[in-house]
């Protein structure tokens, strides 16, 4: 028996999201007895055997370049195929868009019990019980798997990454692929960003910012911090910043260590693709703000004034740590 | 050109989320019971779209629920689907309710199934995988722009830090998110017109139930928000970095 581990790749790289399934794979693993081995679809550049450090024992790959985008028909019957070859009873994604699109596909093939969104580790003592987020953050469910095997996708920075100093062995595995009924004709990166959901910190602009040709002072806050920049859904809507930003119930939900908002004034929608944020931080000239009952930190205050002094406070202590 | 978007009920995005009987059930005294926004203003209005180029589509809508589910099947109809049909059933396990999906879609022969990207009170976004999964189909979720050319369809995707663009033969199963439709609002010849489309109740097949929920929790409270002076920013950076460790 093993709790198998789907990897995320890109670009011929194990995404940073797959480091922490790796690591959340080992530990249900150590916690049932049974081993923890990883699965990586496509071609990767990656040394797979050092991912043994994050708890797996055996690495398995399907170097087969048809797997290099990702279709959940061809992933579904491949994933089938190890998941028989390693005896899995537990079947790990990340809740990211891959996982959004081939997770559920793999849990319908086997017919197996599916949690999708998982915020921590299952209780294992007596059946299968695992907590997931529901309505849009604002609560949780414990849900039980009645299955023999179980899939679960991973609420993207729900858990630590441990690491140990383990290597994995690395299995080439030679399954025949179909060819893929969608055609990709086009992939847009967006470069020079960080993507908001890989992103530890992220700074987000509402309509307190009043324009696009504001959006300055925030950019400059988030370079200095390395972090990805969002808005609220008003921005997006007025085109002030790209669509993909806007975060909130119906825009991307992230759950950075780190949340600055700034000129936001913390509406309930906003606040459910946010809440998971470790720490949230509001600059708001009006002390009734709704964020401000939502944040751990708050300055009630003019961002336009504010926010030039948090970047160049910000500088310095960085300045200082790097002499 | 045949169309199936499904749809859910939810609650209302400003509703207070509170639970009953133990902390088991969703308590919704109170609540206000809306389509599933990403089903309705985007799924429902992109096929509505298609439907208007092509004025021989026939777009029928499902849900899987109890009686409680009409209003906001009606109120579906009313923004422009052509026949409804609810299946008769009311479970939170995902397998079950696309298997159900999944026997309409076999009976019907579907070429485009939409959904929304996720359903904004269970938020697993599985249902359409499983269909696609369950009736043998490509899947594409998350997608931002839909066009159709006779009977290619070319999708653009949002993925992690970018797009993919992808042509796919229909029929095939689409998630659809923001970008790919606007929303709109139900105008009284549609609300009229809603009264006398079909809307079939279907009991349900028999499929296991793969998993129950045990119960719910709320978060715990937050400790309370750190005011600092506005003329102390020192502090508050300090403070992140020291005692909240940000960065
Ligand atoms: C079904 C539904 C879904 C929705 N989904 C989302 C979603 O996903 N995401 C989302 O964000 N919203 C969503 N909304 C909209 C949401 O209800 C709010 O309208 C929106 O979040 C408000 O955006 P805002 O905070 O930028 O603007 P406002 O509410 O206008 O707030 C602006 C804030 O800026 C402050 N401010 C102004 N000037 C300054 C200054 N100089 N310095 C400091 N502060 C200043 C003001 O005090 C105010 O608090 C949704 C709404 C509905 C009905």
């Amino acid at each position: 028996m093993s709790v198998l581990i789907v990897l995320d790749q890109s670009d011929n790289q194990i995404k940073k999201s797959a480091f922490e399934i790796l690591s959340y794979g080992s530990q249900i693993a150590a916690q049932m007895g049974i081993s923890a081995e990883a699965l990586v679809m496509g071609t990767v550049h990656d040394d797979l055997a050092a991912l043994g450090k994050y708890g797996v024992t055996k690495v398995h790959q399907v170097n087969n370049e048809t797997l290099n985008h990702v279709d959940g028909q061809l992933y579904a019957k491949t994933i089938e195929a190890v998941v028989s070859l390693t005896s899995a009873t537990v079947i790990v994604f990340s809740q990211t868009h891959t996982g959004k699109s081939v997770a559920s596909r793999v849990a319908a093939r086997l017919k197996a019990g599916f949690v999708a969104g998982a915020a921590g580790l299952p209780n294992t003592d007596n059946g299968f019980i695992i907590r997931k987020t529901v309505f849009s953050g604002k609560a949780f469910a414990n849900i039980s798997i009645h299955t023999t095997i179980k899939v679960i996708a991973l609420n993207p920075n729900s858990v630590t990454t441990l690491l140990t100093n383990g290597t994995a062995t690395v299995n080439q595995l030679n399954l025949t692929v179909d060819s893929s009924k969608i055609k990709i004709t086009a992939v847009n990166k967006i470069t020079g960003e960080i993507p908001l959901t890989e992103a530890d910190i992220v700074v987000s602009g509402g309509r307190g910012l009043k324009g696009p040709e504001n959006w300055g002072v925030l950019l400059d806050l988030a370079k200095v911090l390395g972090a990805a920049t969002a808005c609220s859904r008003p921005v997006g809507d007025a085109h002030w910043r790209p669509h993909h930003e806007h975060v909130g119930q119906t825009g991307v939900q992230v759950a950075p260590n780190l949340y600055i908002a700034l000129g936001i004034s913390g509406a309930i929608q906003h606040l459910a693709g946010v809440n998971r944020s470790k720490i949230m931080v509001v600059i708001n000239k009006d002390p009734e703000a709704p964020f401000f009952k939502a944040a751990d930190y708050g300055i009630v205050g003019d961002l336009f004034e504010i926010v030039p002094q948090m970047t160049a406070e910000i500088k310095k202590l960085k300045g200082e740590k790097s002499i | 050109m045949k169309i199936l978007v499904c749809v859910s009920k939810t609650p209302d995005t400003t509703s207070k989320i509170a639970f009953k009987n133990a902390n088991t059930q969703f308590d919704d005294a109170g609540v206000q019971w809306i389509i599933n926004p990403y089903d309705e203003w985007f799924a429902l209005v992109r096929a509505i779209e298609i439907k208007e180029k092509d004025p021989g589509t026939i777009i029928h809508l499902v849900t899987v629920g109890a009686a409680d589910c009409d209003p906001i099947i009606r109120k579906a109809l009313a923004l422009g689907g052509d026949e409804a049909f609810r299946i008769n059933a009311d479970s939170n396990d995902s397998y079950y309710i696309a298997a159900q999906i999944a026997e309409l879609a076999k009976q019907n022969q579907y070429d485009l199934i939409f959904t929304g990207k996720e359903a904004i009170d269970y938020n697993s976004a599985a249902i359409g995988g499983m269909i696609a999964e369950l009736v043998d189909l490509p899947y594409i979720s998350l997608a931002t722009q839909f066009e159709l050319n006779a009977n290619t369809a070319t999708i653009t995707r949002e993925l992690e830090g970018g797009e993919e663009i992808a042509e796919v033969v229909l029929p095939l199963v689409v998630s659809c998110q923001k970008g790919i439709a606007e929303q709109r609002i139900p105008n009284m010849r549609g609300i009229m017109a809603a009264r006398t489309k079909p809307l079939n109740i279907l009991e349900p097949i028999a499929i296991d139930t793969l998993t129950s929920i045990v119960n719910f929790e709320l978060p715990a409270p937050k400790a309370g928000c750190k005011m600092v002076a506005a003329d102390n920013v020192p502090e508050l950076i300090r403070l992140l970095h020291e005692e909240a460790k940000a960065f």
